[in-house]
């Protein structure tokens, strides 16, 4: 048998039904290849007892034959989910030595199907950023080089700690969570498939909050199959989510048929930016090849205010987030900055939020409150939220012209240089999200599939986005497309 | 709209996060990058249109009005920073 760690969710799942192997195999097999990647700084918080524990629980119920699907696999878990009495610090120092005293509510339900914690996973802070390099923890590294040259590439961000370790194999699938392109950039960037489910899908009760209208957690995983299988297991109604939907969850595995025949997929003309690379634009039409090939209708369409939604939501996200983030004060959890004599409460806020929370998130902090502030509330925060119903609308149109789903490129580039970006200004990084972003203003479902390698040789994806609550069939859509795609690429190992 | 110093300061000070008078002129320059990007904006004709409040459709959901959790005082202050005899503690507010 081939090394356990780098089995996908679905041929773990069922070796451990045949009886090939066991749970406790597959555990090990993980907690070796963590052990080995420290370079990748992919895994912040280890938590092996625990992994051996529940691996133990877990062969116990497949032996009796009562096993869910993801009993017994191996998982990491953004650092971003509260898991009880583990490290949960969202990447930040402010939330240094914070043990929750509860479980977020998908960590429980993947706890309760039979999931293994192998550990906490880096992070860019508060889950703010495109790179991993706003992380209290240092940079995660991505697995991927460009060829022979050593230089450190970014796993992307924010779910950067994610990506490398399920694009290393050093666990079989991970938790991720997404409020611009957090989960799909960064499954671009490593050659994985990482889905952002319809905002309402999976709770968010648990799971440290960024930007809420905009936040949903989902699955990043080295096959459709795995994202399907391990989506099922994340969402679900939660009574502790006043924002959580309260809808069926369908089986998305056993809806991937691949069958596209007949669908219409639509290209959207605003996606094709200025001084797109030709690595990218070949993707585009490459893929979207593929899916006519497979029985699909291409069909142009115009989602005419896409170039608003990255500057709306650099006006709705700050906002939120500085509401958020408030309740970082230095009195009920995580640090408090000591004090001079005479130091009185505003100064216990001012000292503790200036030591604790990096420069992205500060400045994120400072312009959400200034577009809240008296005098500028419509000027920048309803006029962003006005724009966001527009974008919004861009969507149903086309959905009402009987667009199935939407095929653009993931990202706008292939993963870059860590430390490549420093001297940019912090639009420039922004502009990271520019294909992503507005699936989240929609509220929609959107995957990010990698179809190809670069001149360099690093991977790049494409991104599909589906209707509200289609997931199985934008699963089955994407499904179509890895199948076509055929991207069997990996990493040489270096670490 | 340009932010000044000034402003960066009041900022700093809604925000309720110390930062030093010789970090101002470089946070007011980020600042106004940031605004600058988001300026674009203006260009849409946003007449009429109701700003979003909830991206689905779906109204938030209510419950009966009753106590559901609670009697966990140890684990409510067991992260906390200062507590002293079942409460959070802080410098004195009022003189």
């Amino acid at each position: 048998m081939t090394d356990l760690n780098t089995l996908t969710l679905a041929d773990a799942r069922d070796a451990l039904r045949a009886g090939e192997t066991t749970s406790k195999e597959l555990t090990e097999a993980c907690l070796k290849a963590i052990d080995g990647a420290g370079a990748l700084n992919a895994f912040v918080h280890h938590t092996p007892e625990i992994a051996l524990e529940r691996a133990a629980e877990a062969d116990k119920r497949i032996a009796a034959g009562d096993a869910p699907d993801m009993c017994g696999l191996p998982i990491g878990i953004k650092d971003l989910f509260c898991t009880e009495g583990v490290p949960s610090q969202a990447g930040s120092r402010i939330l240094e030595g914070f043990l929750p005293q509860y479980e977020s509510t998908i960590t429980a339900q993947l706890k309760s199907a039979g999931a293994v914690m192998l550990g906490k996973l880096n992070m860019d802070e508060f889950a703010m950023g495109s790179s991993n390099e706003t992380s209290v923890y240092g940079n995660a590294v991505n697995p991927w080089r460009r060829g022979n040259d050593d230089a450190q590439l970014t796993p992307g961000g924010s779910s950067g700690g994610s990506a490398a370790a399920v694009a290393a194999d050093l666990c079989l699938a991970a938790t991720g969570t997404d409020t611009g392109g957090s989960i799909r950039q960064p499954a671009a960037f490593t050659g994985i498939v990482g889905i952002k489910p319809t905002y309402g899908r999976c709770s968010r009760w648990g799971v440290v909050a960024f930007a809420s209208s905009l936040d949903q957690a989902g699955p990043m995983t080295k096959t459709v199959r795995d994202s399907a299988i391990m989506l099922g297991a994340m969402c679900g109604h939660d009574p502790k989510d006043s924002t959580s939907a309260n809808l069926p969850v369908p089986d998305f595995e056993a809806a991937l048929t691949g069958d596209i025949r007949g669908k219409k997929i639509g290209i959207p003309r605003e996606y094709r930016m200025d001084g797109m690379p030709e690595d990218i634009e070949k993707l585009w039409d490459d893929g979207a090849a593929m899916l006519r090939d497979a029985g699909a209708e291409i069909v142009d369409i115009s989602l005419p205010h896409t170039k608003y939604a990255l500057p709306a939501y650099y006006v709705i996200a700050p906002a939120e987030a500085s509401s958020n983030l408030a309740r970082y004060d230095g009195v009920r959890f995580g640090h408090r900055a000591k004090l001079e004599q005479g130091d009185g409460i505003t100064e216990m806020y001012e000292k503790t939020r200036a030591e604790g929370f990096g420069a992205e998130v500060q400045r994120r902090v400072m312009v959400g409150t200034y577009v809240l502030s008296a005098g500028f509330y419509d000027a920048y925060y309803n006029r962003a939220r006005r724009v966001r119903t527009l974008i919004k609308k861009d969507f149903e149109d086309v959905f009402a012209q009987g667009v199935d789903a939407i095929l653009t490129p993931a990202t706008p580039s292939a993963a870059f240089g860590l430390g490549e970006m420093t001297d940019a200004d912090p639009v420039q990084m922004y502009l990271n999200d520019v294909f992503t972003v507005t699936v989240n203003m929609a509220g929609l479902p959107g995957i990010a599939v990698p179809t190809g390698v670069d001149k360099q040789g690093l991977p790049l994806g494409l991104q599909l986005i589906g209707r509200p609550w289609e997931e199985a069939d934008l699963l089955s859509s994407a499904y179509a497309l890895e199948q076509a795609a055929g991207f069997v690429a990996k990493p040489v190992k270096w670490w | 709209m340009s932010i000044d110093t000034s402003t960066a300061a009041r900022v700093a000070k809604l925000a309720r996060i110390k930062v030093e008078e010789d970090a101002l002129p470089a946070l007011a320059a980020e600042f106004n990058t940031i605004l600058g990007f988001i300026e674009q904006l203006n260009e849409v004709d946003v007449d009429g249109v109701e700003p979003m409040t909830s991206v689905t459709p779906q109204r938030l959901t209510r419950r009966e009005d009753v106590v559901t959790d609670g009697d966990v005082q140890g684990k409510v202050l067991a992260n906390a920073p200062d507590a002293r005899e079942g409460f959070f503690a802080v410098p004195k507010v009022v003189e």
